[in-house]
This record gives C-alpha cells, structure tokens and sequence, in this order.
C-alpha cells in the first residue's frame, strides 16, 4: 500500500490508483469534467487541478497522476478554488453556453461545477463563436457551441464501443468533435447509433433528438456498468 | 411646426408618442413608436425545433406561456402529429392562467390607478401604490388574483415565470391530483375577485364617458380564432374578422394559410410592424385583436357568467361591435371571469390527469404554423426546418403588432380631443398613455424582429398596392 496525505487526511492507496481515486476513497471530492469512470484519463479540463507540498508547491492533475508514496496534497485551498474557478469561466466565455433553453440545464455537469464553485459570473469576454448544430443522425444531435472538448464522447466511443467515429478536428480553440473524417454525423458509415457518446457527454453538446429543453437527463454511469460486465482477458 | 413627446409608461417595454403641431397649433398627426429592437426571428436560425418553446418563451417574461404554447403548436405540425386529448387540456388550462394572471396585471396593476384615482390626480401617487392606500382591498385583491393565475402555471410547469413545459407533440409531464385539489380551493375567492372587478368596472363606467367615446372609438376591422359554433376561442380554431357593425368579414380561414390575408407593412419611424387585412389594403385594413376583438368576433362563449356579461356589453352597442378601445378593459375583465369558469370545467374532468399527454415523432413536415390568443390578441408562429429539425426561417407575428395602426388611431384621437395647443396638462399626458396602455400592450414580444431598420422598405400607395420596395443589404 501507498501512504500519502490529502488535505492533510493520511490516506493509503493502491499501487497504480490515482490521486482522485485515492481522494474518493477516503470521502473527499475533487472537481472534475473530462473524467469519467471506465475512461482512461487523459488530465484535459484541468478541475482536478492539485497542489502537492513537497514537490515545491506544483500543481498536477489528480485524475491522471498516480498516487505515490510521501505524497503531501493539497486538494481544496482558496488559491485551487481561484484556479478552477478560472478554468470554468474560461470553458464558459469560449463557446456559446445558454441555460436558458439547454436540452440539459438542471442536469448539466458544467452548470453543476459553476454552482459549487460559486462561478456567479464570467470575467473574460465572451467570444461568441458562430458555431453549427448538426442534427443529421436520425436519433442524435450535436451542438458545438455547447462542447467543452472534454473528449469524452471521443473516448467513449474508441474505448467502449470500439467504432472509433469520434475524433478530433483543428486545433487550440478552433477544434471540432467530429465524426468520421468531418461527415455530418448522419453520414457516418462507423457510427453504430449506440448513443455511449450522448450517454458520456457531460452538457447538452451531445443529445438526444426530441428531448426539449430541461429534458436531457445523461447515464454516463453506465460506461462503467457496460465495461465491469465484460470478461476480463 | 412643435413636436410633444410622451414616454409611455406602466407597459410592458418601452414606447414613445409624439404628437405634430400645425403652424395654427393645432394636432397634425400624432404617432405611437417602439423604441426597441429584439432579433428573435435572426437569432433562432440555427437552433432545433425542440428548443423553440423555451427560446420563444424568453421573448417576454409577463406572457411567456403564449409563446411557449403558440410555439409548441408550431412544433406539432412540424412533427405533423395531433397532441394527445389530455395535453391540449392541459395546455388550455394553463393558457388560462395566463389569461387570468396578465389581465389581473393589466387591470389592477396597471391600468385601476387611472380609472379609481382620476385622470388628473397627482401622477406621484397614480400608481398601484397610491391605489393600495386609497383602497387597500382593491389592491390586495389584484395581487391575489395575479398569484392565482400564476399558481395554475407554476402547478403545470414547475415555474411562474418561463416555464419549458409546452413540447412539440403535447406537455412535458402529467398534472397531479394534488395540485389540481389544492387550485381547486382557492377557485372560489378568485372567482369573487373577478366578479367584484366586474361589477366595478361597470357601475364606473357612467363617470368615464368622454374617455370611451374618445380613447380609439373608431370603426375597424376584428380578428380572433373562433371555435365550433363561433364559440370564445383561446388555443385553437379558426380565424373571423368582423366589422364595426359585427358583420363576419371574413371566416373559418385557416390559420396556416396566414400569409395569404395578413399583410406586414414598415413605417420608417417604428421598430414595430404594421399588419393589416390584405382584402382592405393598407392602412384600410386595420383591425384590432385581444379581449375586446375575441368578444366581437365570437357568438357566444358558453359559460354562464361569462355570456351573462358578455350580453350587458353587447348591449351598449345594441349588438353591433364595441367599438371603443377604453373598453378593452371591460372585456379583459369578462375574460377573467369566462377563464376562471373553463378552469373549473377543466377541474372537473379526470381526463385531466391522464398520463398520455405527448406524440412523440421525427421530422415529417418542412414548415409548420403554430396560432394561439395569447392574452394580447393573435400570436402566429411560422416555422421552417431541414431534414433534421433545425430552424431555418422564422416568422413571429405578435399580438401587439397586430394592434399596431389601431393604437396609431387611438393617439390621433385622443391628441385632437384633449391637445388644443393652447396648453399641454398631465390630465392630456396620462390620457395618451392610457390610450396606448388600454391595449395592454406588449412591446418586449412585439418587436422581436431583427432590430436593424429598415431592411426592406416597402412604398404603398392608398389602396395597399405595393408601388415601388427596396431592399437594403447588411
């Protein structure tokens, strides 16, 4: 077993485990949006942001750096509250995120972040990207002006579902989930219609079509549940 | 030449009157402008249809639910499906409430300081406060009846205010035994509110006489949905305009074939459009909608109280149309009653509660039309989506818009009677804006348009043919 500190809570961990992990076993929560449980993490939102004492105060990712003997973690402080704060509002005045009418508001993982972090506002100007909705797929849409590029659907889908539709298109803050290689989603010839890419979605970018606003309740649960159930090779 | 300008004040959104002097000082021309630009029909391109009800709602937050409802039907024929019995009952039933919680807004809120405290009363305490320390009752009376119609749309849609509960294809979610017994038991005393504002309303009325006879009574054109029978219709049906001597113009048009009967002009001078019956041209077609207009157009609307009333309005006029817009106020007041009476029909009926309330379907037409009675008179929704669903064009045509050359009328009439350019009185102010205010205006969801003007300018000559249109690029 690992013995390190979190919040100055002894924590033990086994080898190999994350430092959220770790975290959550002992009770203690760390923001997150990109990770999402039977995905591997890939540290790309940066809420799970950590300061770690005795490596001179730097910060790492939680959800993608292992737990590691001697560790001393700072997960909650103000400057980290400042930090993540930041983050979401940045997510927020990138692209065009209106509650109002989302497919998703009250279920939202973003909306929720921006609650318990106290976001009561947003300080960047707002970019206002025109951005398209492609709602081709007969039983799914996606909105780019609500994608924070979490990348989930992406790995969900080569992950879990293996039909490697997804991927990503540009670069910095011009990039695009796409489908195949830029198909309307529609056209895909991959995509298989499971809907584990709406499912892992953490907004209302990915939804289900007739779902109106308030409606889209998401089970990202359920890549889990889906990957624990396969035999083990 | 002298210009007067008059802010319009207690409505909902901003407006502006100005009035024209002639050399001699006497009234030219006096106009109604909004001063405000939305960009609804712009901005919803893009968005899908299911999000529609929700964005539309946000067009106005004191009628919301007209938005919500009218857009929903819009969905409905997109999806080409007919709701389910128990949604289009329940959509009535909170369309209702909006009926009842804006016209007690209306008349006690915002319009009763006017007619209980006096035309020439001191405007500093004009207001519903100067009316809560005159009579308390009054006041405390409209505020409960407000919350009584607000507690019929929190109870169906979760929410006072912008509730998303209206889908294409029927209602988001059943109503409850609970709430449907708790609005049950407090029917009574909104009933006895309604009635008392009634009664009121019509023994005022003898001390009102120079205001009727000149606060917009002119003969014009009426246009409201109508029912089977030509029955007070509030949510569906077909659309009737009637003359100034209650003769039917024109009726059993459909609603979706709008374009072909209603014409939208653009003045230069306001952010708000101009319709008009096409067959009349423009500015003869004029007609006004909203309560006054729904009792004109209607042969009865089928509840006791309510066609009780209805008759004793009818009567001033011996049986042709009511004629003066001042009365808008008597018939919002009447519409209270005739909603509270269907509320406790609709109560009444178990088919309320029944858990079928959405069709749910893909994309089967490209266009669809949604048509409602908003509180404010007739809402068109005019949709275009791809293959997909997401909106392509959009065309709001807004109750208050359609009152546009009406309340343009009314400010004309109420300059020349109470403005003879010797001297300019609060009492001549206020009674230019409660000209503009009997409409009950709406300007927030009325210049929803794109807000840059004009985009297309249109020359008419006096008998509504288009002589000459221009187009100016962005």
């Amino acid at each position: 077993m690992i013995n390190l500190r979190i919040d100055d809570t002894p924590v033990q961990a086994e080898p190999g485990q994350t430092i959220l992990v770790a975290a959550r076993g002992v009770g203690i929560r760390i923001p997150t949006l990109c990770q999402v449980d039977a995905l591997s993490p890939v540290g790309a939102c940066r809420l799970c942001l950590v300061e770690i004492r005795n490596w001179n105060g730097r910060l790492v990712p939680a959800c993608a750096t292992p737990a590691q003997e001697g560790l001393d973690v700072v997960a909650h402080s103000e400057k980290l509250t400042i930090l993540r704060r930041t983050i979401l509002e940045l997510l927020f005045a990138e692209r065009n995120h209106i509650c109002a009418f989302c497919v998703s508001s009250g279920h939202c993982e973003l909306q929720d972040l921006a609650t318990e972090l106290g976001m009561d506002h947003v300080t960047f100007p707002y970019r206002f990207p025109f951005l398209s909705v492609d709602a081709t797929h007969p039983k799914f849409g996606l909105d780019h002006n609500r994608c924070v590029l979490c990348g989930r659907c992406v790995r969900a889908c080569s992950e879990v579902e293996g039909a490697y539709t997804w991927g990503f298109s540009g670069r910095g803050v011009a990039t695009l989930v796409e489908a195949d290689l830029g198909d309307p989603w529609g056209a895909s010839k991959t995509c298989t219609a499971c809907g584990k890419c709406v499912q892992a979605c953490p907004v209302g970018a990915m939804f289900e079509k007739g779902k109106a606003t308030a409606e889209q309740v998401k089970r990202p649960e359920i890549l889990a549940e889906v990957t624990e159930r396969r035999p083990r090779v | 030449m002298r210009e007067i300008k008059v802010p319009v004040t207690r409505i909902e959104g901003h407006g502006l009157i100005t009035v024209e002097l002639n050399r001699a000082g006497k009234v030219s021309k006096a106009r109604f402008h909004v001063t405000e630009g939305r960009g609804f029909e712009r901005f919803c391109q893009g968005r899908t249809l299911w999000e529609m009800p929700a964005i539309t709602a946000r067009t106005c937050g004191i009628c919301p639910v007209s938005h919500l409802l009218c857009s929903a039907k819009a969905g409905d024929a997109i999806l080409a499906v007919r709701p389910p019995r128990a949604a289009d009952k329940l959509r009535r039933l909170m369309n209702l409430g909006q009926y009842v919680q804006s016209h007690a807004l209306s008349f006690f809120h915002l319009s009763s300081p006017d007619l209980l405290l006096g035309w020439d009363s001191d405007p500093a305490k004009r207001n519903v406060f100067g009316l809560a320390a005159t009579n308390p009752q009054l006041a405390l009376d409209g505020i409960r009846l407000r919350a009584y119609g607000q507690e019929i749309i929190a109870a169906l849609g979760e929410r006072r205010v912008h509730p998303a509960w209206a889908v294409p294809g029927g209602v988001h979610a059943p109503f409850t035994s609970e709430a449907r017994d708790r609005l049950a038991a407090k029917l009574p005393e909104a009933m006895r509110i309604a009635t008392d504002a009634l009664a009121l309303y019509e023994q005022g009325m003898t001390d009102w006489g120079e205001e009727i006879a000149s606060f917009g009574d002119f003969p014009s054109l009426f246009m409201s949905l109508v029912g089977e029978n030509g029955a007070w219709e509030h949510h569906d049906g077909r659309i009737r305009l009637v003359d100034a001597e209650r003769k039917i113009v024109a009726d059993n048009l459909d609603p979706a074939r709008y374009l072909e009967y209603i014409g939208e002009a653009v003045e230069g001078w306001s952010y708000l459009k101009f319709p008009y019956f096409q067959e009349r041209g423009y500015p003869d077609g004029v007609y006004r909608v909203g309560p006054l207009a729904r009792l004109n157009c209607c042969d009865h609307i089928g509840t006791p109280l309510a066609d009780a009333a209805v008759a004793r309005f009818r009567a001033t006029a011996d049986g042709k149309a009511v004629t003066s817009s001042f009365h808008y106020h008597w018939a919002r007041l009447i519409e209270i009653v005739a909603a509270l009476e269907r509320v406790k029909i609709y109560f009444d009926d178990p088919e309320i509660l029944s858990p079928r309330v959405r069709a749910e379907a893909g994309i089967n037409e490209r266009e669809g039309v949604g048509v409602h009675e908003a509180p404010r008179g007739t809402l068109f929704h005019h949709y275009g989506v791809d293959e997909g669903g997401v909106i392509e064009k959009v065309n709001l045509i807004v109750s208050t818009g359609h009152n546009n050359l009406a309340m343009n009328h009314t400010v004309t009439q109420i300059a020349h009677h109470y403005l003879d350019g010797q001297k300019i009185t609060e009492g001549l102010l206020n009674r230019m804006e409660g000209g503009i205010r009997a409409y009950d205006p709406c300007l927030s969801c009325s210049v929803h348009a794109v807000g840059q003007m004009p985009l297309k300018v249109v020359l008419l000559g006096s008998d509504g043919n288009v002589l000459d249109e221009k187009v100016r690029t962005a």
